[in-house]
C-alpha cells in the first residue's frame, strides 16, 4: 500500500502509523453518548472509509485519509490540519 | 541422453556435481534436471504421502516432483526444484522423502495402503481414542507424509533485502516481455525488466522457431543487447516476482547466488520490493497434464518440457519417445523430436479427426490408459477404436493445452475469467489500474502474437503515462491459432494423478465433490489440490475440470481457487534478512555508553536503548552488591547516571502555554520562566499515559521531559492534539532527545560535584527545587535543572549530546573522590522506589490519576485531554485499584513483581484476587524488601495484612499494606 503524503509525496505504508476513523472531537460538555461515540464506536465499513493516519517514520504530519477497505483505492489525502472531517 | 547439435549448453565446460553421494557430469548452463536427464536419470525422488518413485515432469519453476535438498549441514536447504537449480562445479543434491534409499523405501508401503488414504482420511479414521491423535496419529501421519526436512542448524547463509523503483515493470522476459520492455524503453521511461530464469527468452530458448527468417534465439539475443544499451533499462534475470500488492508494490526473490560454487560475502537470495508505476505482465503460460491411469511415473513429462531439454539443453527425455496430446503441440513434439534422432515410438491423439502424420506410429481418437514401470516408465497402453495395446516406451510427452500464468494478475483479488477460444482462464481485463497482461499470459499463444501483444500493451501503458510511443516496424515468426479442443481426463479405471506434489488423484476429487465439498474452495481444502509448494501450478485447471465434471457445472462457473503471494516458494531467510540478531530492532547507545562500557558496566535494554545495569567494583561479585553499595553512596554521598534517555521535548510559540495546559492534566500556564512541574498526561478515554516534568524556559517556550520507553507515544499524541484537535493555535514542536546529553546528579554531596562542573557556582538558594537556568558547564553553554528522581538532592545537567561522553567521565571521577560514583538502572529503580515514584510498571495502562493517588492533579479549571472521560462512573469508583507500598511481614526470601494480593485465608482465585505487585526490590536503606503494588480500595486499607502469591517463583507470604512513600516521607531531603 502507498499513500501520498501531499508534503512528502507517494510513500510506502511503513512509513504510516494507522490511528482510527477521522472524527471532530466532542465538545467538553457534549452528552455521554457523543464521547461514547467518539472513543469506542466505529463503523467498520467494507467501502470508503475515511482515517487518521501518522507519517510517522517521515514528515510526521498526521494525514486524513479517504479510502475503500474493499478494494483499497486511496480517493484522497488531505493534512489534518486543513481537514474539515476533524472539525467539530 | 545428450543429442549432438543441440541446445544452449556450453559443451566446453563441463561441469561435476553429485546427486545421493553419485558423481556426475554437466555442462555450464545446465539445470540439475538437465544434467540428471542427461546422465539417464529418472528416478528424483519419493511423493509427499504414497512415496510413489517420481521423476522430473516440467523445465520451469512450476515443477511439482524433483524436488531436491541442496547443500549439507547448516547450509542445506531441502525442496529446491531441480528444474531451476543451475548446477555448478561441487554441486551436493541428495533425493528426499525416502528411507533407507530412493529405490527401496520402506514407507513405499503407503501406496498399498492407497486404497484407505483417499482425501480425508484422516479426519475419518484417526477419530478414535480422542487422545490419540496428539499424541499418536497426528506424529505418524507428519512422519510418513512431507518433503524435504530443514537441517535444524540456524542458517548461516547471508541474504539482503532491497528496494527498486522505477516507471514501467515488465514481470517475465519472453517474446511478449522482451516486446514490451523495448518498446517502453526507447519512450525513454526508466524500465525494470525481470525474470526468473537464468537469461532472457522465455519460451524461445526451449524452442526452435524462426523469427524473421533467423532462429529466434538471435532475435532474443538482439533484444536483450539492444536493451542493454539503454541506461534507463534495468534487466534483472533469476528473480522471480512473486507478489502483487496495492499501489504498485511487488515482491521480488533474486536468486543472486545459489548457482556458483562460492557466493564469498555476497548473498545468496535478495528479497525485493519493488514500486512500479505501471506493469506489463508476461508471464507466459503453462502447459497442462492429462489425467490418466498411472500418470504420474519417472519418465512422464509435459511435451513442452520434453522439448526444452531438447532445444535448450540438448538433452533427449527417454530413447523410445511417446507422445500423447489433444493438440497441434504434441506433433511438435514428435516433429522435434524425430528431426534430432530421437526414437518416437507412438503419437497419440485424443483427436480423432486428424490426419495420421506421415512420420510417426500415430494412434488418432486413441489415449493412453495404462502404464508400467516400477521406478520408471517401461510401457504405456495405448486405447482407441481399434483395441489396445502395450507399447514399449521410456518416456510420455504430455500435452493438454496451455493455461495463462495468471496467478499475478489474481493477487489483489481480481478474479480470472473463462475463455472459451482457449479453453481456459484469463486475467480479468482492466481488473488492475496500471496493469497490462500480453502474450500468453492473455491467452495469445503464438509467437508472432505475443510480440505483437508485448508492443500494444507497453503502448497504452505509454499512453497510460503520457510518454511518447515510439513507431516499430512489422515482425515475422510463427502464428498458428491456439487449440480450442480441450481435453482433461481419460475415462479409465486406475489412480489418475492430477496434483502430483500432494499426492491427489482424480478419485479423491471425486470424493469430495460426492461428500459435497463441491465448491472449487472447499475442495482444495478437503483434499489438499494446490496446497503443495508449487502451488497447483500444473493441476489447478485440469481438477477444475474435473470437478466441473462432476458436479455438473461448468469449468467457468466452477471458477478458480483464490491465488494468494508467494508465486513460488520464498525463503524467510529471505524475507527477515538484516532482520537477525542485532538487527532485529535499532539499537540507541547512551552518550555515555562507551564511558559505561570502560567501568565495565553490563548493559540492559530499556526500549530501544542500552543502559548501564550497575557498575562493578573489585571485589563484587553479585549484582546485588554493586547495586546496593550505589543505592548507599547516592544516600550518603552523591551518585551519576546518564538519564539522556528521558524523552525531551520542547514546546515553543504564542500559544504553548494555552497547549500545555490542554495536554496535561494540571496548569503550567501558571509555572513561572526558570521554574519546573511534575506533570500527567491523560489519554482521551482517562486513563494515564505518561508523566514527567515541564519546564519553561522562556515566556514561550518550555521543555519536557517524558519517561524513556514512551518518549515516542508522547511525541506522536502531541503532534495529533497540535495538528488534530487544535490546528489554529500557533506553536511548534521539537524532539531533542537525541541532541541533549542529561546527567543526574544526586545526593548529599551533589552539590560540591555541581559546582566542580559548573563554570560559575551556584547555592541552594539560588537554585531551588524546580528550579533550572541557562549554565556554562566547562565552557559549554548547558542546561541545569533542579529534580530529583532519588528523592536526595538533586540536578540534572544537560549539555549536546557530543559533549556527554567528557562530562559523564568527569563527573563520574569528582563524585568518587566524595565517596560517590556512577550508578546503574538497578539503582535507579531502588532509589525510586524507596521514595514511591512511579514508572510504567505502575502506569500500565490501565491506571487513573485517583489511582495513582494523583487525582489532585486534575484541574477543574480547564479542558484537557482525558478530563471528561476520567469522571466516568468506572474509572471513579470506589473499589479500583489504588497505588501502595508493602512491606513483608516476618522474614521472606525476595517479594517479586507480578505477585498476586490476596485476602489472608481467602480462596486463592480468580474472583478473590485483590490486586498485584507492580515493583519490588530489596532496600538497603531499609534493610528489608520493598514493594509498590495495584490494592483494591488500597488507600483506605493503610495497616491491613495481605497475603502476596507468586506461585512461578514460589512467593507466598503476608505483607503490611503501607504508604508508597518508604523513604523520607515529607521530601525534606530534596527539597532543602
Amino acid at each position: 500500500m502507498r499513500i501520498k503524503c501531499p508534503l512528502c509525496g507517494e510513500r510506502d505504508l511503513r512509513e504510516f502509523t494507522y490511528r482510527g476513523a477521522a472524527l471532530p472531537r466532542p465538545a467538553p460538555d457534549a452528552p455521554d453518548e457523543a464521547w461514547d461515540a467518539y472513543l469506542h464506536l466505529r463503523d467498520n465499513p467494507a467501502g470508503p472509509t475515511r482515517d487518521l493516519w501518522h507519517h510517522r517514520a517521515g514528515c510526521s504530519a498526521w494525514l486524513v485519509v479517504r479510502r475503500d477497505t474493499a478494494t483499497h483505492e486511496i480517493f484522497g489525502v488531505e493534512l489534518a490540519t486543513r481537514s474539515r472531517a476533524v472539525r467539530a | 541422453m545428450r543429442v549432438d547439435g543441440r541446445g544452449l549448453v556450453d559443451r566446453t565446460r563441463p561441469v561435476r556435481f553429485s546427486f545421493d553421494g553419485r558423481f556426475y557430469e554437466g555442462y555450464q548452463g545446465d539445470t540439475l534436471a538437465s544434467a540428471l536427464l542427461a546422465n539417464g536419470v529418472r528416478l528424483f525422488g519419493r511423493s509427499f504421502k504414497y512415496h510413489r518413485p517420481r521423476g522430473v515432469f516440467t523445465a520451469g519453476s512450476e515443477e511439482p516432483n524433483a524436488l531436491v535438498t541442496v547443500g549439507r549441514g547448516a547450509e542445506q536447504t531441502p525442496n529446491i526444484r531441480a528444474t531451476v537449480q543451475e548446477i555448478f562445479a561441487g554441486l551436493e543434491a541428495r533425493s528426499q522423502n525416502r528411507w533407507p534409499s530412493l529405490k527401496y523405501d520402506l514407507l513405499a508401503a503407503n501406496d498399498v495402503l492407497s486404497p484407505f488414504l483417499s482425501a480425508g482420511f484422516y479426519y475419518k479414521t484417526f477419530m478414535w481414542p480422542r487422545s490419540f491423535w496428539e499424541k499418536l496419529y497426528e506424529p505418524l501421519i507428519r512422519r510418513a507424509a512431507g518433503l524435504g526436512a530443514l537441517s535444524g542448524a540456524p542458517d548461516r547463509g547471508v541474504y539482503d533485502t532491497a528496494w527498486a523503483n522505477c516507471d514501467v515493470l515488465v514481470v517475465g522476459a519472453g517474446p511478449a516481455g522482451l516486446s514490451a520492455a523495448l518498446t517502453a524503453a526507447r519512450s525513454g521511461l526508466d524500465v525494470l525488466l525481470v525474470d526468473e530464469n537464468p537469461a532472457p527468452g522465455g519460451r524461445l530458448t526451449g524452442e526452435d522457431e524462426l523469427i524473421d527468417g533467423a532462429p529466434a534465439t538471435d532475435w532474443v539475443a538482439d533484444v536483450a543487447a539492444q536493451l542493454a544499451g539503454l541506461k534507463n533499462v534495468r534487466v534483472m534475470c533469476r528473480t522471480t516476482v512473486t507478489g502483487v500488492f496495492d499501489h504498485g508494490t511487488f515482491s521480488a526473490l533474486q536468486r543472486s547466488a545459489t548457482h556458483v560454487p562460492d557466493p564469498g560475502d555476497a548473498p545468496l537470495e535478495v528479497f525485493w520490493r519493488i514500486v512500479a508505476k505501471a506493469c506489463v505482465l508476461c508471464t507466459g503460460a503453462l502447459e497442462r497434464p492429462i489425467a490418466f491411469p498411472g500418470n504420474d511415473r519417472p519418465g512422464v513429462m509435459l511435451a513442452g518440457a520434453v522439448r526444452r531439454y531438447l532445444h535448450q539443453y540438448g538433452v533427449a527425455a527417454g530413447t523410445r519417445v511417446a507422445v500423447f496430446t489433444n493438440s497441434d503441440d504434441g506433433r511438435k513434439t514428435a516433429d522435434d523430436l524425430r528431426a534430432a534422432g530421437v526414437d518416437v515410438v507412438a503419437l497419440v491423439e485424443t483427436r480423432a479427426g486428424v490426419k495420421p502424420g506421415p512420420d510417426h506410429p500415430t494412434f488418432v481418437g486413441s489415449t493412453v490408459t495404462a502404464t508400467r514401470g516400477r521406478l520408471g516408465l517401461r510401457e504405456i497402453r495405448v486405447e482407441g477404436a481399434g483395441g489396445s495395446q502395450w507399447i514399449k516406451a521410456d518416456c510420455l510427452a504430455v500435452s493438454g493445452g496451455w493455461n495463462p500464468t495468471l496467478h499475478l494478475a489474481s493477487h489483489t483479488g481480481a478474479r480470472p475469467v473463462w475463455n472459451a477460444a482457449i479453453a481456459s482462464f484469463v486475467p480479468s481485463p482492466g481488473a488492475l489500474l496500471g496493469f497490462e497482461v500480453a502474450g500468453a499470459a492473455a491467452g495469445v499463444f503464438s509467437t508472432k502474437g505475443a510480440i505483437k501483444s508485448g508492443r500494444y500493451r507497453a503502448k497504452l501503458i505509454l499512453e497510460g503515462l503520457g510518454a511518447k510511443v515510439p513507431r516499430q516496424g512489422s515482425v515475422e515468426a510463427d502464428d498458428t491459432p491456439p487449440s480450442a479442443v480441450a481435453f482433461w481426463q481419460v475415462p479409465a479405471k486406475g489412480r489418475a494423478w492430477i496434483d502430483l506434489q500432494n499426492d491427489v488423484t482424480v478419485k479423491d476429487v471425486e470424493l469430495a465433490a460426492r461428500e459435497n465439498y463441491a465448491s472449487a474452495e472447499h475442495m482444495k481444502r478437503y483434499t489438499t489440490l494446490g496446497m503443495a509448494p508449487d502451488q497447483g501450478k500444473s493441476s489447478n485447471v485440469l481438477a477444475m475440470a474435473v470437478l466441473a465434471a462432476q458436479t455438473g457445472r461448468s469449468i467457468a462457473q466452477t471458477g478458480t481457487t483464490t491465488f494468494r503471494p508467494p508465486y513460488s516458494p520464498v525463503a524467510i531467510g529471505a524475507m527477515g534478512a538484516n532482520g537477525k540478531g542485532r538487527r532485529f530492532a535499532a539499537e540507541r547507545l547512551t552518550p555515555s555508553h562507551q564511558a559505561a562500557l570502560d567501568r565495565g558496566a553490563p548493559m540492559v535494554e530499556v526500549g530501544l536503548w542500552l543502559r548501564p545495569s550497575y557498575f562493578p567494583r573489585t571485589g563484587e561479585t553479585t549484582w546485588r552488591q554493586s547495586c546496593d553499595r550505589e543505592v548507599a553512596m547516592v544516600r550518603k554521598a552523591v551518585g551519576v547516571s546518564d538519564v539522556s534517555t528521558l524523552g525531551k521535548i520542547e514546546v515553543h510559540g504564542k500559544n504553548a502555554a494555552q497547549f500545555l495546559d490542554f495536554v496535561y492534566t494540571n496548569k503550567m500556564s501558571s509555572l513561572k520562566v526558570g521554574r519546573a512541574r511534575y506533570g500527567l498526561m491523560l489519554r482521551e478515554d482517562g486513563f494515564v499515559m505518561d508523566d514527567g516534568t515541564c519546564a519553561r524556559i522562556g515566556r514561550d517556550r518550555y521543555v519536557l521531559t517524558t519517561t524513556t520507553a514512551a518518549a515516542g507515544a508522547v511525541m506522536a499524541h502531541l503532534e495529533f492534539v497540535q495538528q488534530v484537535l487544535r490546528p489554529d493555535w500557533d506553536l511548534r514542536l521539537l524532539s531533542a532527545t537525541d541532541h541533549w546529553a542529561q546527567l543526574a546528579v544526586t545526593g548529599p554531596a551533589a552539590l560540591e560535584t555541581v559546582n566542580h562542573l559548573l563554570d560559575q557556582p551556584i547555592s541552594r538558594e539560588e537554585l531551588p527545587f524546580m528550579g533550572h537556568r541557562q549554565a556554562q558547564i566547562g565552557g559549554v553553554d548547558g542546561r541545569i535543572f533542579r529534580i530529583s528522581f532519588s528523592g536526595e538532592l538533586g540536578f540534572e545537567l544537560a549539555v549536546p549530546a557530543r559533549f556527554g561522553d567528557s562530562l559523564f567521565r568527569l563527573a563520574v571521577a569528582h563524585a568518587e573522590t566524595l565517596g560517590g560514583g556512577a550508578y546503574g538502572m538497578e539503582a535507579l529503580n531502588v532509589l525510586r522506589l524507596e521514595k514511591g515514584f512511579l514508572t510504567h510498571a505502575e502506569i500500565n495502562g490501565r491506571v487513573t490519576a485517583d489511582d495513582l493517588g494523583l487525582g489532585r492533579m486534575l484541574s477543574p479549571d480547564k479542558d484537557f485531554v482525558g478530563k471528561r472521560m476520567a469522571t466516568r462512573p468506572g474509572l471513579v469508583a470506589a473499589r479500583r485499584e489504588q497505588l501502595v507500598g508493602l512491606r513483608p511481614v516476618g522474614a521472606v526470601k525476595a517479594l517479586s513483581a507480578g505477585a498476586r494480593l490476596f485476602e489472608p485465608g481467602a480462596g486463592i482465585c480468580h474472583e478473590n484476587m485483590q490486586g498485584a505487585v507492580t515493583s519490588a526490590a530489596f532496600s538497603p536503606t531499609l534493610g528489608h524488601f520493598i514493594g509498590l503494588a495495584l490494592l483494591e480500595g488500597g488507600r483506605n486499607r493503610m495497616g491491613e495484612t495481605i497475603r502476596v502469591l507468586e506461585r512461578l517463583r514460589g512467593l507466598d507470604t503476608l505483607c503490611e499494606v503501607v504508604s508508597p512513600v518508604f523513604f523520607d516521607p515529607d521530601g525534606g531531603r530534596m527539597r532543602g
